[in-house]
């Protein structure tokens, strides 16, 4: 909690981003800056230990910048974007945005900041209310920050115009588009204040393939033409490639590597990179083949390194090997007892979100 | 920013004259809502259009039948039966909406309060809410009218607590559902207050909910008082409908008219309330059904749009041959199919609509897999490949018919051709024997009450016919066997002990515990974290080649296919656009829509490049 | 599982403390002067003073309420004001017949319901649509008009049963038989249709669920999906249902038992009512209010039971 504690824990999760961190990182001015993030859910019942989910965890994005945050579930990845939006209890460690303090912004603090940095979420289907025409989920941004009138039209018009959404849209209720449609309508939402950050929670793993591909084609786009940074949150490796210039790679509440985009999803240092990169599939028979006999000789060689190493420590190499199925529950399902038995193993939205 | 505000009000209560439009297109919502009306305007004017004062008596004309006097006949004291009944609508219904009034101003803000804020001011108000539900309405009213006299508006204030607990758990639990909605959190991004949340995002929620409760609490309220006041403990001194109807039911062998208008007036009443009650629901389960039915047409037309236009030349070779077959080729199948495990052909599912039509949903679908042979069926969603792998599971949805094709499994027929459904008595043997199911959600397939043990060995005993005994050490090997590391701890245990990944290594030895011909999968690593997905996939190949069985594969993920399948089928919008040897698809294939697909996969893609044609357009627009 | 049990016995009992105290101060808020009201508008100011003291209203309200609850749990609830028997005596003889009244109806009610609400789900087709006709009718007409109705046609028409209860403690079982009928199905038509509506629903909601099709592609026969795993699952909501509709019944017995002059506390307590006699008001309400702790306790326990995922919770 305390910045001394949060101190200490950090050598150790640092120690595989700052090799990687180097150039590209600070070559780029920095527009956001997380240094040493904790959060803690406390326990449920009386006496309970908090439930610490992110500890310790730093990272930084340029303008101009898409960071790539890759996990699996209970990883803390949806967390951290949570914290920085200010909807995650931050219990230690500093948010600095755009040169200023945001780690515990206050709600007026925080309708300063949504003018600077925005959210789209994971689920096209809850992200927007139901019973509001896109035209008044499309202004309420601005309402908020006191823009109304021709000008508010004008600008929705704009966004609709940008996102590739037809200019009637404004009077249909989000049920009368489709997921990969509405994705884009939360996209406008985003960008209706014209932020420097955009927090993308796993944007584009509820969608369709092609409509995958659409949808990061016009996140590039916009980039492109806004200058517009992105935290790109996504537990598949694939897609954060594609996206990101740096990516970190979270794992239990921790950064476990950090570095460019292309060295760290093609050549990972840290095992659980690679066993992340050589789990995901191939679209070919025989590369697919080769891939998995990779992954297991990876997992052989360090069972075996294990089996020397664990002998003293809590449980076994078959436990270790099992809790590596077990703490991960299924990505989005409803494992939150099983995951939350574990410490850093119930990642708050990832267990709600389902 | 007022005129911005303003027209986000209006847009918010969009849906509003839609439900209403519906209760009012509903007779029997318009009927209570017009008989409801003019109870209300009865009991405003009541008093003054009344023949005579409530406690007027005539002694002389006592129990006197109707006349032009006393149109509807006076009770035993000589009272107007009309006039006693008009003030008694009045006291009725005013004090029956302010037990309503009473509840709403208790239950309403409190619900909001710790639904929204939860912690303690939850925990104390659900106690007490539990507290006052377990109370019986009418002896705490006893005993309130024991202490603190007989009137009525008393009587229905301390009710309207009682029943207050229904709309604070009612409005406690929407908000709930909707203070972890992702639009909640996006308006907190954006810096609006609580108050404007609950306003904007979270009244709208409640505001039917609680006028469907008010009906109803509403009608409890006057039932309860008539009740109270036909028992005699209602105020003497004013004119009510209970106490007409005790009146009545006194009388009864002298005047049994007497009794009917208080129950007339009674029954309409409630009636009415409970009829706009349950119109309403109607009203707004119709609206949503509208919008799911809306949704999923989206997803189906979605990918229509995108889709190339030559895309529906796929299986069209087929079509032809199998509407010709007969209605009755009975059980003997075609020659020189016999050999194959199944054999899937001209299949078409779909769904009866309430105007008469019929939505397809899988159309003229064929294909065959053979044992050891793993057929991998891909498609994004809305193109029926699930739909498709239940048909030959034999679980479509109720409502689902058959309506082309047929299936034949291991030489016999399970649909033939002319079903309109499947054929249960030919599946239902074959299912957990020969034809095994993987499912999606590995939580939701488990059931919670249950342990994992019971769950495996239960169906060893029923189909395999082992004993108790037996169906536990064979469990107990198929939970070894799929990996789990603890089996004989693991059979104890409840599906909520354990992880997402265990429970989908407990469905797959579920699947494979009878040693089955063919494994349905329904996108059976979807659910998974990435690196549980590839040890799932190391287990289900395992077993196959240990096995020797068949798999229908149903996914999203080329990948997927490519570690598993001999063979791609891939389907869009209900129809089979392509099908071949797994390399050839993959690597060579001819279908445009496929080639969509592949094309969007981004393994081995420039980062940062458009993926397509709209983006490459858009980004050489602006270079 | 024992904490679990431990847990709701205390609320149970902080519930009891709760509503008595209430209970008791809401009887003795009114101001109305008890004494005189028992003595009638004839006594004179002395006698009223003396009443007073004898009935120990002349201490303070809590005080009074302590040693009330003081002699309650030794089981004792004081002497009825209007007459000389114990309270705790005139209750105990009166007890057996509501709750033969309320009992028999909530088995009817569990059972009709129970079956009513899984042939709807199960069936559908005219079933269903019956049942949910008769859903609108059942809610409209309020239990007390039905029992008119009831009364009217079998005991006034037809004299199948008589209007007037003949039960006495000693009075043969025909005659209990006799005197119940009316009063129990009047319960019953009320209460059954709106529970199996809702067992229905939990029904059909079981039946959506995944896992349903998981065990039916294991071979399972639909007798044991239905027996075992959809009602154990559909429990909870079921229970919540009866014992609701159980407590409605305690309520909507104090009118039935007045119509047809059945002799159980429902009775007693309008009386009491009616005659401003606290003590025995106080003991109704006391005893309703055990019953329904016992009740719901007794739920409590057996979703723990039936469903494992509560216990934990």
């Amino acid at each position: 909690m305390s910045a001394a504690q949060g101190a200490g824990a950090a050598p150790a999760t640092t120690a595989a981003a700052a090799s990687g961190a180097g150039g590209i990182g600070s070559a780029a001015q920095s527009l956001l800056t997380v240094d040493r993030l904790e959060v803690a859910y406390p326990g449920r019942g009386f006496r309970a230990k908090p439930a610490r989910i992110l500890k310790g965890v730093s990272i930084e994005i340029g303008a101009g910048r898409t960071l790539g945050l890759v996990g699996e579930s209970g990883s803390g990845k949806t967390t951290l974007g949570r914290a920085l939006l200010g909807l995650a209890p931050v219990t230690g460690g500093r948010i600095t945005f755009d040169g200023r303090d945001a780690t515990h912004a206050s709600r007026s603090e925080r309708k300063r900041l949504s003018r600077d940095m925005q959210v789209v979420f994971q689920d096209p289907y809850t992200s927007l209310n139901p019973a509001m025409e896109v035209g008044a989920i499309l202004a309420e941004p601005l309402v908020v920050q006191g823009i109304g009138g021709t000008e508010a039209k004008k600008r929705i018009a704009e966004l609709l115009d940008q996102v590739g959404l037809p200019s009637d849209s404004i009077h249909r209720l989000p049920r009368e588009f489709s997921g990969g449609q509405r994705q884009r309508v939360a996209i406008a939402r985003a960008l209706a204040l014209r932020p420097k950050l955009i927090v993308c929670d796993e944007p584009v793993s509820a969608l369709d393939l092609s409509t995958q591909a659409r949808v990061l084609d016009l996140f590039l786009a916009i980039q492109q033409e806004t200058g517009v940074s992105y935290l790109f949150i996504s537990h598949d490796l694939d897609v954060v490639r594609h996206i990101s210039h740096e990516v970190s790679v979270l794992f239990r509440g921790d950064i476990v590597e950090h570095g460019p985009a292309e060295q760290v999803t093609r050549d990972p240092q840290h095992p659980y990179t690679k066993r992340l990169l050589l789990a995901s599939p191939v679209p070919d028979p025989d590369r697919q083949a080769m891939r998995r006999r990779e992954r297991r000789e990876l997992i052989d060689a360090e069972a075996a390194a294990d089996g020397t190493a664990a002998e003293a420590g809590p449980g076994g190499a078959a436990d270790a090997a099992d809790a590596a199925s077990a703490g991960h529950g299924p990505h989005g399902s409803t494992t939150t007892t099983a995951a939350s038995a574990r410490p850093g193993g119930s990642e708050r939205s990832d267990a709600l979100r389902g | 920013m007022t005129s911005a505000t303003r027209s986000a009000g209006q847009t918010g209560e969009v849906v509003r004259p839609n439900t209403l439009r519906r209760l009012l297109r509903n007779p029997l919502g318009l009927i209570s809502i017009i008989v409801l009306g003019v109870l209300l305007i009865l009991a405003i004017i009541g008093p003054w259009i009344a023949p005579y004062s409530q406690t007027h008596a005539d002694i002389a004309a006592s129990l006197a039948g109707p006349s032009a006097d006393h149109l509807l006949g006076t009770d035993s004291p000589g009272r107007d039966v009309l006039s006693r009944l008009l003030f008694g609508t009045q006291l009725t219904i005013f004090s029956g909406l302010l037990c309503a009034a009473v509840a709403i101003a208790i239950g309403l803000p409190s619900g909001l309060l710790a639904g929204y804020y939860g912690g303690w001011f939850d925990s104390v108000a659900g106690w007490a809410g539990n507290m006052l539900m377990s109370l019986p309405g009418i002896v705490v009213l006893l005993a309130v009218r024991a202490a603190l006299g007989p009137s009525v508006w008393i009587s229905m204030i301390i009710f309207g607590v009682l029943l207050s607990p229904g709309y604070f758990r009612l409005t406690r639990t929407a908000v709930q559902s909707v203070r972890n909605e992702l639009y909640v959190d996006a308006a907190r991004v954006a810096g609006l207050s609580d108050g404007r949340i609950i306003a904007r995002h979270i009244f709208s929620v409640v505001r039917a909910p609680i006028i469907i409760q008010t009906a109803i609490v509403t009608g409890v309220a006057i039932s309860i008082q008539a009740g109270l006041q036909f028992l005699g403990l209602g105020d003497p001194g004013e004119a009510s409908w209970g106490a007409m109807v005790n009146e009545g039911f006194k009388n009864i062998y002298v005047a049994p008219g007497l009794i009917v208008p208080p129950i007339v007036m009674i029954g309409l009443t409630i009636g009415a309330l409970v009829l706009l009650a349950n119109a309403l629901r109607d009203a707004l389960e119709d609206g949503q059904k509208v919008s799911r039915k809306r949704r999923l047409t989206d997803i189906a037309t979605g990918a229509v749009t995108m889709a190339m236009p030559v895309v529906k030349t796929g299986g069209s070779a087929e079509r032809t041959a199998a509407p010709a077959r007969g209605k009755r080729a009975a059980a003997t199948v075609e020659a020189g199919t016999e050999h194959h495990l199944v054999k899937v052909t001209g299949l078409g599912v779909g769904y009866p609509q309430a105007d008469g039509s019929t939505k397809h949903v899988v159309d003229d679908v064929s294909f065959h897999v053979d044992r050891g042979e793993v057929l991998g069926i891909v498609g994004e969603s809305g193109s029926g490949k699930s739909q498709t792998a239940f048909s030959i599971l034999g679980l479509l949805p109720d409502n689902a018919e058959i309506i082309a094709g047929s299936i034949q499994f291991d030489g016999k027929y399970t649909v033939e051709p002319g079903d309109t459904k499947v054929d249960q008595a030919r599946v239902r043997p074959l299912r957990g024997k020969r034809i095994a199911y993987i499912p999606q959600e590995p939580m939701s397939n488990l059931d919670p009450n249950f342990t994992i043990g019971h769950q495996l060995a239960r169906p060893l005993r029923v189909v395999m016919g082992m004993s108790k005994a037996a169906a536990k050490a064979r469990a107990i090997e198929l939970l070894g066997l799929v990996g789990i590391v603890d089996p004989a701890r693991t059979y104890d245990l409840h599906p909520h002990e354990i992880s997402g990944g265990m429970a989908q290594r407990v469905l797959i030895a579920g699947a494979i515990s009878c040693e089955p011909d063919l494994i349905i999968a329904d996108e059976p690593t979807t659910a998974l974290d990435v690196t549980v997905q590839a040890e799932v996939l190391d287990l289900l190949r395992g077993l196959q080649k240990r096995i020797g069985m068949g798999i229908v594969l149903v996914t999203h993920n080329f990948g997927v296919v490519a570690d598993l399948a001999d063979r791609v089928l891939v389907m869009q919008a209900g129809h089979v656009v392509e099908s071949g040897d797994v390399r050839q698809i993959l690597r060579d294939p001819q279908n445009p829509y496929t080639r969509i697909l592949l094309s969007a996969m981004l393994e081995g893609k420039e980062p940062m490049t458009m993926l397509t044609e709209v983006g490459r357009e858009r980004a050489g627009a602006r270079a | 599982m024992l904490s679990f049990t431990l847990r709701r016995l205390g609320a149970g009992a902080l519930l009891l403390v709760v509503i008595s105290a209430l209970a008791y101060v809401l009887m003795f808020a009114s101001g109305t002067n008890i004494a005189r009201n028992i003595l009638g508008e004839t006594a004179t100011e002395d006698q009223v003073a003396l009443k007073q003291q004898q009935l120990g209203l002349d201490q303070p309200l809590w005080q009074r309420y302590l040693g009330w609850a003081g002699s309650a749990l030794t089981g004792s609830l004081g002497r009825s004001w209007f007459g000389s028997e114990p309270v705790a005596q005139t209750i105990a003889t009166r007890l057996p017949v509501t709750l033969t009244l309320v009992l028999t109806a909530i088995v009817l009610t569990a059972i009709i319901a129970l079956a009513l609400g899984v042939l709807a789900a199960t069936k559908r087709g005219w079933v269903d649509k019956l049942l949910q006709v008769s859903v609108v009718v059942g809610d409209a007409i309020p239990g007390f008009v039905l029992a008119i109705i009831l009364a009217f046609v079998f005991a006034i028409q037809f004299k199948l049963f008589p209007a007037v209860s003949t039960i006495t403690p000693n009075a043969p079982a025909s005659a209990w038989l006799l005197s119940l009928t009316l009063p129990v199905l009047a319960i019953v038509i009320n209460a059954v249709t709106s529970s199996a509506q809702q067992i229905r629903s939990a029904v059909i909601r079981q039946y959506e669920r995944d896992s349903i099709r998981t065990l039916r592609s294991r071979g399972l026969g639909e007798g044991e999906i239905l027996f075992k795993h959809v009602l154990r699952g559909a429990s909870p909501a079921g229970l919540t249902v009866l014992s609701l509709q159980f407590i409605g019944m305690l309520g909507g017995a104090v009118i039935i038992e007045k119509l047809f002059a059945i002799p159980g506390i429902g009775n007693l307590a309008v009386t009491a009512t009616q005659l401003g006699d606290v003590p025995v008001v106080m003991g109704v309400v006391l005893y309703t209010v055990v019953i329904v702790v016992i009740v719901n306790l007794l739920v409590d326990l057996l979703n723990g039971w039936l469903n494992p995922k509560v216990r934990v919770a």
